[in-house]
């Protein structure tokens, strides 16, 4: 009887907490995007906190009218697109190679392939070796200098070693050449850490933020993320977004909120629906490093 | 005699090797040229740390700085900024490894004796959340949530009739909500490597326990902390050795004007001194300086790991 009635006390707890967690994760989404739907007044007289105040889509219609941040979505978005692809087939290239136990010279590849994840020559050398090579403010720099991500290149890595490999051996009887062989058996085996990884280079591009400031000045290739810093940080916003283009200065409050939510939503959508493998990948990655 | 035979032997297999295998260094050139050109070919260019910098002339051709080419960490070590920099790197991180280390393990533990499948499934999805939001989005929200007038933490304040809270424009609590944040942008996902950790746990542990008559809490005392140990260590050993290590966006897109003292870290001092001031030379020396301390404090980490007994991670 005692047992069970603590027990019962015990789950309560536990419920609560995860309550909680739930309701600190939720609430600032919720607010911004009730923000996003209110009207400037409200906002200003702070009457806003999770269901919005006379409800209106001016914000969103303003952000989508502005040809700014409309093209950073659309622009964003393809970058994300190609450099994930670009992401996945140079880390399928590397990985793929590596699972062989007899390639002459893996040890030698895989030492300095991991020794580029202890030591890095800085942000600064990288930055001069781009503007040498030409890269600075071009559309290739957001995409090739940090195309491979020697973690999730492990990741890929021990996925395909626990493959059994007697089934590359018996298609190697076959005939198959090592192409084939990762063609035909392999990535279609690997679909789990595809889809992880995929998850993981999109958020990575779609997020990415520091590259931008540091090696893009042009404006037309302004990323989602430094429209976004710019849009959020401005003290005055008036000044700010006159600056940029000019608006009715009023809309600024929910405007930051809309904006927020266009940066939001789609990782919002997408990441649920992987999360079955993202879990795998995340353990794989902590235990086998 | 037997010899020449043989050679040839390996000479025939090595070319069968190749011949069969060609194709697979082919897939790793690639990546390779990669490595070399983003990660090794920069590496030649630290040695402007050791040097006068100068736009016209090429790396080689640049003259040694003074004091046996010392002068810019010198420079750097009595830059005030560079100082301040370096202190809250390492007081932000320190904070974050005590705050933010045990955070995860705690919620994992509740997690894990939380009896209802589908609410825990819906509350692990929830708190993952936070991870795949950028820097600039959390401080998107922050800013607002946080605002010293209009925003909803202040409203709640006020209407406990107490005085606003300046949670991002005052250095103290600055340092507060900056590690808060991290805590609820990463609690979630870090449970994650826990979690598996609990699973691997031999189930009749627990039941010897309750035979024992063990209640919940000592099963999480005496069973599930001692299963999930030697996680723990390496996870927390992983962290030591990034110490020095430092974020760009997260104290960048936090920091302000009015929290300078406590907000800036290495890696916003380089991008300010470097890339927007230009003194290449400098900020080359602190990168380096951050990547060879780096580097020490990864191998006596690991060295540390290996003596507790647990599985390296170099």
């Amino acid at each position: 009887m005692i047992t069970s009635r603590t027990s019962k006390i015990g789950d309560a707890f536990v419920v609560f907490i995860c309550l909680i967690l739930i309701v600190l994760c939720l609430t600032p989404i919720l607010h911004i995007a009730a923000r996003s739907f209110s009207t400037t007044e409200a906002l200003i007289r702070s009457e806003v906190s999770l269901w919005p105040v006379g409800f209106n889509l001016e914000a969103y219609k303003y952000v989508l009218s502005d040809g700014k941040f409309t093209r950073a979505l659309w622009w964003t978005a393809l970058l994300t697109v190609v450099g994930t692809i670009l992401s996945l087939i140079v880390t399928t290239m590397c990985a793929y190679p590596l699972t062989y136990d007899k390639l002459k010279g893996r040890k030698f590849f895989n030492a300095i392939i991991i020794f580029t994840m202890f030591f890095n020559a800085g942000t600064i050398p990288t930055y001069l070796l781009l503007k040498n090579i030409g890269f600075l403010n071009k559309p290739v720099v957001l995409i090739v200098p940090y195309c491979l991500s020697v973690f999730n290149m492990i990741l890929m890595r021990s996925f395909m070693s626990d493959l059994p490999i007697s089934m590359r051996e018996s298609a190697e009887m076959d005939g198959a050449g090592p192409i084939r062989v990762l063609w035909s058996i392999y990535l279609p085996l690997c679909k789990p850490v595809i889809a992880t990884l995929a998850l993981f280079y999109a958020v990575g591009r779609w997020n990415g933020f520091s590259d931008a400031l540091m090696f893009v000045n042009v404006r037309e290739y302004y990323p989602i993320q430094l429209l976004l810093y710019n849009l959020i940080t401005a003290i005055s916003n008036i000044d700010v977004i006159t600056a940029e283009g000019g608006t009715a200065p009023g809309l600024t409050e929910s405007l930051k909120a809309a904006a927020i939510m266009f940066a939001t939503v789609p990782i919002l959508l997408v990441y649920p629906k992987l999360q079955k493998y993202f879990i795998a990948g995340a353990t794989l990655g902590a235990v086998k490093e | 005699m037997a010899q020449p035979v043989s050679l040839r032997g390996n000479r025939q297999s090595t070319l069968n090797y190749f011949r069969r295998y060609w194709t697979l260094y082919l897939l790793l050139l690639v990546p390779l040229v990669y490595f070399v050109v983003f990660k090794y070919i920069p590496m030649l260019y630290i040695q402007i740390a050791f040097k006068k910098y100068s736009l016209v002339k090429s790396l080689w051709e640049m003259p040694w700085a003074a004091n046996n080419g010392m002068e810019y960490f010198i420079k750097a070590f009595n830059n005030r900024d560079f100082l301040f920099s370096l202190r809250n790197t390492i007081m932000l991180n320190l904070l974050d490894l005590v705050v933010g280390f045990p955070a995860p393990i705690i919620l994992a533990l509740v997690l894990n004796e939380l009896r209802f499948k589908r609410f825990k499934r819906v509350t692990q999805t929830i708190a993952y959340m936070p991870h795949f939001l950028s820097w600039i989005i959390i401080a998107g929200l922050a800013l607002q949530v946080f605002a010293p007038t209009t925003g909803l933490v202040n409203n709640l304040v006020r209407g406990l009739g107490m005085q606003p809270i300046p949670f991002l424009n005052e250095p103290t609590h600055w340092v507060a909500t900056y590690v808060f944040l991290g805590v609820w942008q990463s609690i979630g996902w870090n449970t994650i490597i826990f979690l598996s950790a609990i699973t691997a746990i031999n189930p009749e542990l627990y039941e010897a326990a309750a035979m024992d008559g063990a209640g919940r809490l000592r099963r999480m005392w005496h069973v599930t902390l001692p299963g999930i140990r030697s996680t723990i260590v390496v996870m927390l050993i992983i962290r030591l050795g990034y110490i020095l290590g430092s974020e760009f966006d997260r104290p960048y897109a936090l920091g302000n004007a009015l929290v300078n003292t406590v907000s800036s870290v290495i890696a916003t001092f380089i991008y300010h001194f470097g890339i927007r001031g230009l003194q290449f030379s400098m900020t080359t020396a602190v990168g380096l300086f951050q990547s060879i301390v780096g580097v020490i404090f990864l191998l006596v980490a690991d060295r540390l790991a290996k003596k507790y007994g647990e599985r390296g991670i170099v």
